[in-house]
């Protein structure tokens, strides 16, 4: 009798266990706090990765691990051929999550669609302020109320979006998070309650992982959504455990409490990468980090002057000391994982022989300049303050007397903007959206000088390629227009082009299927626990 | 006693005066704007900046700035932050009671093996044991809070592995939040374990924040002990023959503990120094971290609120302690 008890026992002890390991849990150790959960306010990766990514969808998608652009709550589109009007034709029996505080009663339509953008735009919408200081940061920023003329229902499944001009970005745009669908059935039950708030505490969205609950600064926790368009993921719960500091997230991924971490620290890859246990997989980030010269300002308005400062500057060894290898040396504006970019441009050749000759031919003697280092470290830049000590004592060789120069982020940022700043700025890009447009209109186009065109560079050239190329909507066509800019960048020499930047994620070997985003997201659909 | 509660009452209406002004001017002579944060990389049209600064009121004078804050606040309106848009006063009341819970234990931690300690450096004075407790004291209190909880965290979770790394419970464990203390809330819901994860996850932290109390409390009972010990009464006591254990735990240890409380309440606002930095390490969810993470943003608000929400706590125990020490030593409240 005994013995059979026993055996009961433990049949149940197994049965309960295997229950338990049939959960499959992901437990990603996350950087910090999401600012809340419609991403269309905010501008922060950390929110985009808790909200939009893993709640939401959007019209198009980005493809996993890549910067192309595919369908997603839109089927398909059609463009017109002068460009101003895009028809979306939605995907039919598309359902929005069903939690604890809200249950949808029908699928995903123009309306969801409509009310998603006009929020951002109308500002006699209660939506539009429906938070104390809320803001549309990416809306605007990317000139959306400019650029959409109306957005019309066509029919249920049908949705129109009439521009003022061609826009050739236009559909990568959409892909971005601020574009994130919400349900206006939703919004109409919390607008009706009086309790707009609750859009940003407790989303709903179509996406793979239904919210469940956060504890402020500390957890969020996802369950797969069973009506998910593309199925349920293998993933049953989705665990982001908030830890700000990275030798704390290296410490708990080393004692399983967490299986991804976002964010080594370059000092612990070694370590993590010896950990038969851990896989770290690294790539190329879609970013870059320059030196920006003010080119309104004397001698720097020369592009003779600043190519003979780029031939000063020894890339790769800022890339073996600040970098630790990480990267790789950058020629061009933009990054060799993104379309377009045009391999056959030359970099300057580092030659401080020749580039003093330079200065001297132009009648530059005893040149005293600022180099601004930021105060920050950040992806396309691990250590400023290093980079323009290096770039000092090269400059020193040619005879070229650098000052370094910082100020606090905020400062430092809109001090840098300034058309009559003194001094080049160390600062660098991450793309949002995978198009050159990104890179090339927004860091270098002429609408942008006093804003993020920190070398104050407008040069009509350049500027007519890149705006040619923006409201062309051939692809082919695009990539040549933009080969050519490159050219023209690479001649006039805005910038010092320094690097771009290798992205390492580790995870413990049970992680399947995480792909690494070249737009920085952390994505968890498609992936899975191994047993 | 009701004359000496309200002089202390009318002390802390100037103290709260000097916050708001600390607290209001602290943030803004940070450099750095939370508008142009807000912009990152991008930048922001002047346009776009005016009417943002506008929309959260800091285009307005500075003057007008701070009396509208204070008339929030007699309201009880701590204003609403930039990152999150929530109101302030409900974030610290979500937070607080990780941080308290913390503080508790660590608190606790630090008078349960303080005062003992000083009491027995005190009685062997010149011992291996005083001079040793007195050595570790030393170097407590001068730890530097960051470095020593990362210590323990590669000692105890990364190399023995006996404590969880950071966190207040394993994260496999839901359950809906009744209390906010983790350990309460970990016995209420019943689940098996949940407990036993909670108690341990709050080992280190209470460890690290607890070090630089007990350090100050030991020393602290140790001199007070030492000067008890040294006044006539206790050597009547001793001399009319009372057993050595009733001169110390029942005539010396009263009047020696009336410091020693003083110095306890003092040490709630090192605890909550300590704890910014402890809960940053062990991303621990309380105010702590909240105002880190807050001043890095320039969230004007949260740390305007937050610090005088801090800064009202710290009085309120401090009033307390005062009355407790009125309690013990009639001739204070007196005075």
């Amino acid at each position: 009798m005994k013995k059979l008890k026993a055996l009961a026992l433990a049949t149940s002890v197994f049965v309960s266990l295997g229950g338990a390991a049939s959960a499959s849990t992901l437990v990603y150790c996350s950087e910090g706090s999401p600012e809340g959960f419609d991403p269309a306010p905010y501008t922060a990766g950390t929110t985009f990765d808790a909200s939009s990514r893993a709640i939401y969808n959007r019209l198009a998608e980005f493809k996993h691990g890549s910067t192309e652009v595919e369908p997603g709550l839109a089927e398909s589109w059609d463009v017109s051929d002068d460009g101003l009007e895009y028809t979306f034709h939605l995907r039919p029996g598309v359902k929005f999550q069903t939690t604890d505080y809200f249950t949808p009663t029908r699928e995903m339509n123009a309306d969801d669609v409509i009310f998603s953008f006009m929020r951002q735009m109308d500002e006699s919408s209660p939506w539009y302020q429906y938070a104390p200081g809320i803001s549309w940061e990416y809306f605007n920023g990317m000139s959306m109320p400019d650029l959409i003329k109306s957005i019309e229902k066509v029919d249920d499944m049908t949705v129109k979006f009439v521009l003022n001009r061609p826009e050739a970005p236009m559909i990568a745009n959409l892909a971005m998070d601020f574009a994130s669908i919400m349900s206006k059935e939703y919004a109409d039950q919390l607008e009706a309650a009086g309790n707009l708030e609750q859009l940003n505490q407790k989303p709903v969205g179509t996406g793979p992982f239904t919210f469940v609950n956060y504890q402020q600064d500390a957890v969020i926790r996802y369950k797969a959504n069973p009506d998910y368009y593309k199925g349920q993921e293998d993933l049953d719960t989705l665990i982001f455990a908030i830890t700000t500091d990275a030798a704390v997230r290296r410490q708990k991924l080393e004692a399983g409490e967490c299986q991804i971490m976002v964010y080594p620290a370059p000092a612990d890859l070694e370590a993590l990468e010896s950990n038969d246990d851990i896989t770290v997989m690294a790539k190329e980030g879609l970013n870059v980090g320059y030196l920006a010269y003010n080119t309104k300002v004397a001698p720097f308005d020369n592009p003779k002057v600043r190519k003979a400062l780029n031939m000063a500057v020894d890339k790769q060894a800022i890339l073996e000391s600040v970098f630790q290898g990480a990267g790789e040396v950058a020629k061009n504006p933009i990054p060799p994982t993104m379309w377009s970019y045009n391999d056959d441009v030359q970099d300057d050749p580092y030659d401080p022989e020749a580039a003093k000759a330079m200065l001297e031919e132009e009648g530059v003697t005893d040149l005293s300049m600022k180099i601004w280092a930021m105060p920050v470290q950040r992806p396309y830049n691990p250590n400023a303050r290093r980079m323009a000590e290096l770039m000092q004592a090269d400059l020193a060789k040619v005879g070229v007397d650098a000052e370094i120069v910082s100020y606090e982020w905020g400062e430092y940022l809109a001090r840098s903007s300034a058309e009559d700043r003194d001094g080049a700025v160390l600062l660098g890009w991450t793309g949002d959206n995978g198009d050159p447009d990104n890179f090339l209109a927004v860091l270098l186009g002429c609408d942008a000088v006093g804003g993020s065109n920190r070398a104050q560079w407008c040069y009509k050239p350049f500027e007519e390629l890149i705006q040619k190329a923006k409201v062309t909507s051939d692809t082919e066509e695009r990539t040549e227009l933009y080969k050519q800019a490159q050219v023209i960048f690479k001649e006039q020499a805005p910038w010092n082009t320094i690097a771009h930047s290798k992205v390492f994620m580790p995870m413990t070997n049970s992680v399947e299927g995480f792909v690494m985003d070249p737009l920085g997201y952390h994505r968890f659909d498609d992936v899975t626990i191994a047993e | 006693m009701l004359r000496f509660l309200f002089s202390k009452l009318l002390l802390i209406i100037p103290t709260f005066i000097g916050i708001t002004i600390v607290a209001f001017g602290f943030v803004r002579v940070l450099p750095g704007d939370p508008v142009l944060l807000l912009a990152g990389e991008r930048g922001m049209d002047p346009d776009r900046y005016q009417k943002l600064l506008h929309q959260f009121g800091y285009d307005r004078p500075i003057v007008v700035q701070y009396l509208d804050y204070v008339w929030g606040l007699l309201h009880g309106d701590f204003g609403v932050s930039i990152a999150t848009k929530q109101p302030v006063f409900q974030e610290f009341l979500n937070l607080f009671p990780a941080t308290a819970e913390l503080a508790i234990s660590a608190m606790l931690l630090a008078i349960i093996i303080g005062i003992p300690a000083g009491i027995i450096s005190a009685v062997k004075r010149g011992s291996v044991f005083d001079q040793a407790t007195m050595g570790i004291a030393l170097t407590g209190y001068s730890m530097p809070i960051f470095w020593w909880g990362l210590l323990l965290i590669i000692l105890f979770s990364g190399i023995l592995g006996w404590t969880p790394v950071s966190g207040r419970i394993s994260l496999l464990y839901y359950f809906p939040s009744v209390t906010g203390f983790m350990t309460i809330d970990s016995l209420l819901s019943g689940e098996k374990g949940a407990f036993t994860s909670a108690l341990s996850h709050l080992i280190l932290p209470s460890v690290v924040l607890a070090t630089i109390p007990l350090a100050v409390i030991a020393r602290q009972t140790r001199s007070a002990m030492l000067e008890v010990l040294g006044e006539d009464y206790v050597r009547t006591a001793r001399a009319k023959g009372l057993s050595g254990r009733r001169v110390i735990g029942i005539h010396a240890l009263r009047n020696a503990m009336i410091p020693v409380i003083t110095t306890i309440g003092l040490q709630v606002g090192m605890l909550m120094a300590g704890a910014i930095l402890t809960e940053t390490i062990f991303s621990w969810p309380g105010i702590g971290k909240w105002m880190i993470d807050s001043i890095s943003r320039r969230d004007y608000p949260v740390v305007q609120g937050g610090l005088v929400l801090i800064a009202g706590l710290v009085m309120l125990v401090n009033l307390l302690v005062d009355l407790a020490y009125g309690l013990i030593n009639p001739r204070i409240r007196h005075q």
